[in-house]
């Protein structure tokens, strides 16, 4: 069979930097080729040159689909190609669609373009596969904004546009990226559901592996631009011949990997009782007190690392603050060693401050941009009067695997990775009892986060730290912690230990969950069989 | 949540990401052209303008004395000879009617113009500083008030309220500073508002929270977290003050409620010269090039800072 | 939408009361004795105490404020005896030099500085948004540099050098044009077009060159934004995509930006007035400053600052119902 899409020696150039170089695959009618790489890969690059999307880059090779040659085409030939033989989904569905036009408008214009049709007909083509990619109440909801839509309902109406045009490609560009777990899972359904029933073929463009490897035929995986390994998923992963495949299939945090024995756990070092945090939202004369933290209570035991799961919106991030009272509680008590911390004032609360400490998300953020990077390590210790704040921060360095010398650089001057590394020895700098760690890899690669991760139960040991460990990864969190809570919209609905929780998970929500999470096995198509009867 | 509400104004500055190194900023300014031509431009209006009583000394000439008798009184008052009375004792002519010199007026003009424009803006910055960080750092309470007397500020017409102050203000204080003085009055309130945001956006930053977990005291951490990251905003704000005030300044003046004869200014000048400039069109020219070239030159300059600070700037003022 | 009208509404409510009293006690309570800024230069004795006592000035300043706002509301009287002003509302206040209520004074000169004002935006923003829009999209090119160029300096002049150039040129050496006169729409359209041409055209350049920054600005960032690339990439015609999908984004924002800019407008306008000797409303704060007539001069502040005000509330509304999201909030 001949393919619908044929890549040959594809190089994008921008400027003097080759983002891809000499990328060649063929994509049949029905099938699915997943793009596997890190950031800088070059793997979204690669699939916006195949629209012809990237600005300003010049690109040479041979693109073919179908009869048309996608590189030497006019402006009316590309323009029928666009949308119409080859659709594309991008990665953030918040600002894919225009703000100020309705969806099905949206939807309909695109429809026109292609085919002419009437406004009528185009607007009830529009209601039609918005009901098809599974919105609820279709022809309503066809005449809503954007805003007014959930960021999965997002990404359907995006998959609704291209759906209209009946595209024999569909190019998903990190489609589920920026959704929670569960929501990711029903829309990789939804692609599985309409590649079977159309016939289109498939372009699924990731970082995470795990979402690759349920949902396509074949696997391309990407590094600086080179297509390091090609073949069917079943062989790649399983039995990858690249050295770097093999390498990004080790840090891919696994829900079957084999965990240590959960230490002796220690008497409690934090107790936390009926924990609330209300935030006040909306405008005057109408606010409202919306709770992020509901009353949750728990028991963080000394020299144990505690898990708390959740998605978006759950409150995992508020807890954490409220923990090392960033935040103030609306009501509750945190008793930290004894001593409740929930009602000090700020004063008194200075010097527990030095056993509490925090590692956030965003390692770019948390470090201001300008100080030196080794002034920022001796910040806490120059605080609290400490001697040899400079040298006690080249010792931190060196521990977290930075060199020393580098102590006068800029936070901008290193990689996100190095940057969490600095984050982690400016919290361990007093020597904290306490280490909250609030999504301290979701915004690293994989394989730099398994250092990280690496580096932190190291550390844990050697500092003997307790930890509490909040991420949106079931997989991350399973690695690193002795139990798991799992929260949702601000309370905790289960917590066990790591082993029974993800064994025999007893909460609806946790199995929901479970079972949404992409596995490495490609035989395994991922949320099926979970029984989701919410729509996204 | 009134009429300024930043958060509903799509126009509203979002927190500067890119922060400011001296250096750095330094290096891009020196690659723009046009920039290095406006700082050449108003560096040496600022030496002229510095040295006016000397480069006075050496034409001979003051900016206040009467030379009526180089003016023809059967042309009402239009100086003798060509373009204005050019000649080697009065360099750029003399003014009709007076018969004052012109390259004496301009040239202190300058001082008057640079002065109220650059000492206006530092009252502005000063002001609007103290208050923006007042609000910005001083707890809700402080914020509540402040922020309410900002937004009052920012609702008045700023020209036309200097104006109007410009008539009740005492007589005997010195017009340039005075001019300063309400320019500052009226003009606080958008410096304010900046050091407020900034503030405001700084304080929710993550590396903030870190230093308070350090256990750093408010003080502290304002001093060593918060005030290095409105260096950036409020040099782009504080570049583009100065034409705003140059322009107020000289619109004042051309109005006669600025700065009042002898002593000279541009603006006055160019009042003055609406009555002439059918018989001597030189009289409008000197000066309003002058004004034209340093408005033009400080705008380019400013233009620049701002691609200097924040390379990605597309030219939303 | 109902509560954010409404909202927006009290907000501005407040806003103006504020502001009144703001001026009011800037003004009356300055340093300066009141009567004497009231009364005017060459105000002898008899004359200062009558204008005190109209004024009320002996009353507590809470009284005279009330008294003030009453005015406005209801019309007042000032009265010294049996000598009575009255001054229908809204009483902005009298001027004892001319003898007439500040609000009569305003109402006169209004149609000259609306025929300014409409005059100058309906050149200023076809030709500043289209300037801005052809600079945004033909980046990079001779276009863009050209119109960069001309809008900086229409930013940097100020209005009465534009104006004065243009009086030298087409009045006194082209004699192309006669110099202004306002002669009243009502006399002869003809003349009266005539005769604001250049001083629309002086005040049009200074406001196109502030929209064409804010519009190129507004254009570049829309042009860049997801949702533009993604009709793109769904095939629609370049023309389409930035007919439909960018300059919505750039044009919507130029609402709010536009009411911000009416303070600058009234700068512009008042020079252009006393510049062209148009007897508008400009020129009547010049004059009223000039000869410290201090009810004219509140009078004008007020009803400035009002109108900056309501733009901004307008331009609030406007924008709500021109972008969806808005009424979330």
């Amino acid at each position: 069979m001949s393919p619908v899409l044929r890549v040959r020696d594809l190089r994008v150039r921008f400027g003097g930097f080759e983002a891809v170089k000499g990328v060649s695959f063929d994509l049949a009618a029905g099938r699915a080729l997943g793009v596997v790489g890190e950031s800088g890969s070059g793997k979204s690059t690669l699939a916006m040159s195949l629209l012809r999307l990237t600005e300003g880059a010049e690109t040479t090779g041979e693109i073919r689909a179908g009869e048309t040659d996608v590189l030497a085409a006019p402006k009316a030939e590309l323009r029928r190609l666009r949308g119409g033989r080859i659709a594309m989904v991008f990665q953030d569905p918040l600002s894919s669609l225009d703000p100020y036009l309705r969806v099905g408008d949206q939807i309909a214009e695109v429809y026109r373009a292609h085919t002419g049709a009437t406004r009528r007909a185009a607007r009830a083509k529009a209601v039609e596969v918005l009901d098809r990619v599974g919105i609820p109440d279709a022809a309503r909801r066809a005449r809503a904004y954007p805003h007014e839509f959930s960021g999965g309902m997002r990404q359907r109406a995006l998959i609704a546009m291209a759906l209209a045009l009946r595209p024999r490609i569909l190019i998903a560009d990190e489609p589920t990226t920026a959704l929670d777990v569960t929501v990711q899972a029903q829309l990789l359904d939804l692609l599985g559901d309409l590649r079977a029933a159309t016939g289109m073929a498939l372009l699924l463009v990731s970082h995470d592996v795990g979402v690759v490897a349920g949902n396509v035929d074949e696997v391309l995986v990407m590094r600086d631009g080179e297509a390091v390994e090609h073949g069917p998923v079943g062989t790649v992963l399983r039995a990858p011949r690249a050295g770097y495949t093999r390498e990004l299939l080790a840090a891919v945090p696994r829900m079957d990997a084999p965990r240590t024995a959960a230490p002796t756990p220690g008497e409690p070092l934090l107790r936390v009782t009926d924990l609330r945090r209300e935030f006040v939202l909306g405008p005057p004369l109408r606010r409202r007190a919306v709770p992020a933290v509901d009353g949750v209570t728990f028991d963080v035991r000394r020299g144990e690392t505690l898990g708390i799961v959740g998605e978006s919106g759950s409150g995992k991030s508020t807890l954490a603050r409220l923990l090392v009272r960033l935040l103030e509680p609306t009501s509750g008590r945190v008793v930290f060693d004894g001593r409740d911390l929930a009602g000090l004032p700020e004063r008194r609360l200075r010097p527990l401050r030095r056993d509490l400490q925090l590692v956030f998300q965003d390692p770019g953020a948390s470090l201001n941009p300008r100080r030196t990077v080794g002034d920022s390590i001796a910040e806490p210790l120059r605080v609290h009067g400490e001697p040899d704040p400079g040298g006690a921060a080249r010792a931190l360095m060196e521990r977290v695997g930075l060199d020393p010398r580098r102590a006068r650089d800029y936070p901008h001057e290193f990689s996100g990775g190095q940057r969490q590394r600095i984050g982690i020895a400016r919290a361990l700098a007093l020597r904290p009892r306490l280490l909250v760690c609030d999504e301290p890899v979701t915004s690293l690669d994989v394989s730099t986060q398994a250092q990280v991760l690496e580096l932190l139960t190291d550390l844990r040991h050697e500092f003997d730290l307790t930890l509490v460990f909040v991420s949106h990864d079931l997989a991350v969190v399973r690695q690193v912690s002795d139990r798991v809570a799992v929260m949702r919209h601000g309370k905790i609905v289960e917590l066990a230990g790591t082993d029974a929780l993800f064994e025999s998970p007893e909460h609806p929500y946790t199995r929901e969950l479970l079972a949404a999470v992409p596995t490495l096995d490609p035989r395994i198509p991922h949320g099926r069989g979970g029984a989701l009867e919410a729509p996204i | 949540m009134t009429l300024l509400d930043t958060e509903l104004a799509p126009g509203a500055e979002p927190a500067r990401k890119v922060p400011l190194r001296g250096r750095q900023t330094w290096r891009r300014l020196r690659a723009d052209r046009p920039a290095m031509a406006g700082l050449a431009i108003v560096a040496s209006m600022i030496v002229v303008a510095l040295a006016a009583p000397l480069l006075c000394a050496l034409e001979g000439q003051d900016p206040t004395t009467f030379h009526s008798g180089l003016l023809d009184s059967a042309r009402g008052g239009v100086p003798h000879g060509a373009f204005g009375g050019m000649s080697g004792d009065h360099w750029l002519g003399v003014e009709p009617g007076t018969g004052r010199d012109v390259f004496a007026r301009v040239v202190h003009g300058a001082r008057v113009s640079l002065a109220v424009a650059l000492g206006a803006t530092v009252l502005e910055l000063l002001v609007g500083i103290a208050i923006g960080l007042g609000a910005g750092l001083g707890g809700r309470r402080a914020d509540a008030v402040l922020s309410r007397l900002i937004e009052l500020s920012l609702a008045f017409p700023p020209f036309l309220l200097a104006l109007a102050l410009m008539a009740i203000v005492p007589q005997s204080v010195p017009r340039p500073l005075l001019l300063a003085c309400v320019l500052t009055a009226v003009n606080w309130g958008s410096v304010a508002r900046v050091t407020r945001n900034q503030a405001m956006a700084l304080r929710g930053r993550d590396h903030v929270a870190a230093a308070r977990l350090s256990g750093a005291r408010p003080a502290r951490i304002a001093v060593r977290e918060i005030l290095p990251g409105l260096a950036a905003p409020l040099l782009v704000l504080a570049a583009l003050k100065v034409p705003a005030n140059m322009i107020s300044e000289a619109g004042l003046s051309f109005l006669g409620a600025g700065v009042r004869p002898p002593t000279p200014s541009w603006g006055q000048m160019l009042s003055t010269a609406t009555t002439w400039f059918r018989t001597d069109p030189a009289y409008v020219i000197i000066p309003g090039a002058l004004l034209f070239t340093t408005l033009l030159a400080c705008t380019l300059l400013a233009d620049g800072v701002r691609r200097a600070v924040d390379p990605r700037w597309n030219g939303r003022s | 939408m109902i509560w954010y009208l409404l909202r927006r509404l009290a907000a501005a409510a407040v806003v103006l009361l504020a502001l009144s009293a703001i001026v009011y006690a800037l003004f009356y309570l300055s340093p300066g004795d009141p009567a004497v800024l009231a009364c005017g230069r060459g105000c002898d004795g008899e004359r200062l105490a009558l204008t005190r006592e109209k004024l009320g000035l002996d009353d507590p300043v809470h009284l005279q404020y009330w008294h003030f706002l009453e005015g406005l509301v209801a019309g007042r009287d000032y009265s010294a005896g049996p000598d009575v002003d009255h001054c229908a509302a809204p009483c902005l206040g009298y001027s004892f030099q001319t003898d007439q209520p500040v609000t009569t004074m305003l109402l006169d000169r209004l149609p000259v500085s609306a025929s300014l004002a409409a005059g100058a935006a309906a050149l200023a923003l076809p030709l500043g948004v289209s300037a801005g829009l052809l600079s945004a999209l033909r980046r990079g090119r001779l276009t863009e540099r050209v119109m960069t160029g001309v809008t900086l300096l229409g930013f940097a002049t100020p209005v009465f050098l534009i104006g004065l150039v243009l009086l030298m040129v087409f009045c006194a050496y082209l004699q192309w044009l006669p110099f202004p006169a306002y002669v009243p729409l009502t006399e002869s359209p003809a003349r009266w077009a005539q005769n604001l041409v250049l001083p629309w055209v002086a005040l049009a350049l200074i406001q196109a060159a502030v929209y064409a920054r804010i519009t190129r600005a507004g254009a570049l960032e829309t042009l860049v934004e997801d949702h533009v690339r993604t009709f793109r990439a769904y095939g629609l015609r370049e023309r389409q995509v930035i007919r439909r999908h960018a300059l919505r984004g750039a044009l919507i924002p130029l609402i709010t930006l536009t009411a911000l800019e009416v303070a600058q407008v009234m700068t512009a306008a008042v020079l252009t007035e006393t510049m062209f000797g148009l007897p508008g409303i400009g020129k009547l704060t010049v004059e009223s400053v000039n000869s410290v007539d201090l009810p004219v001069v509140v009078g004008v502040t007020v009803l400035a600052g009002t109108v900056v005000v309501v733009a901004n509330t307008v331009a609030d509304l406007l924008h709500a119902a021109a972008d969806p999201r808005v009424k979330l909030a």
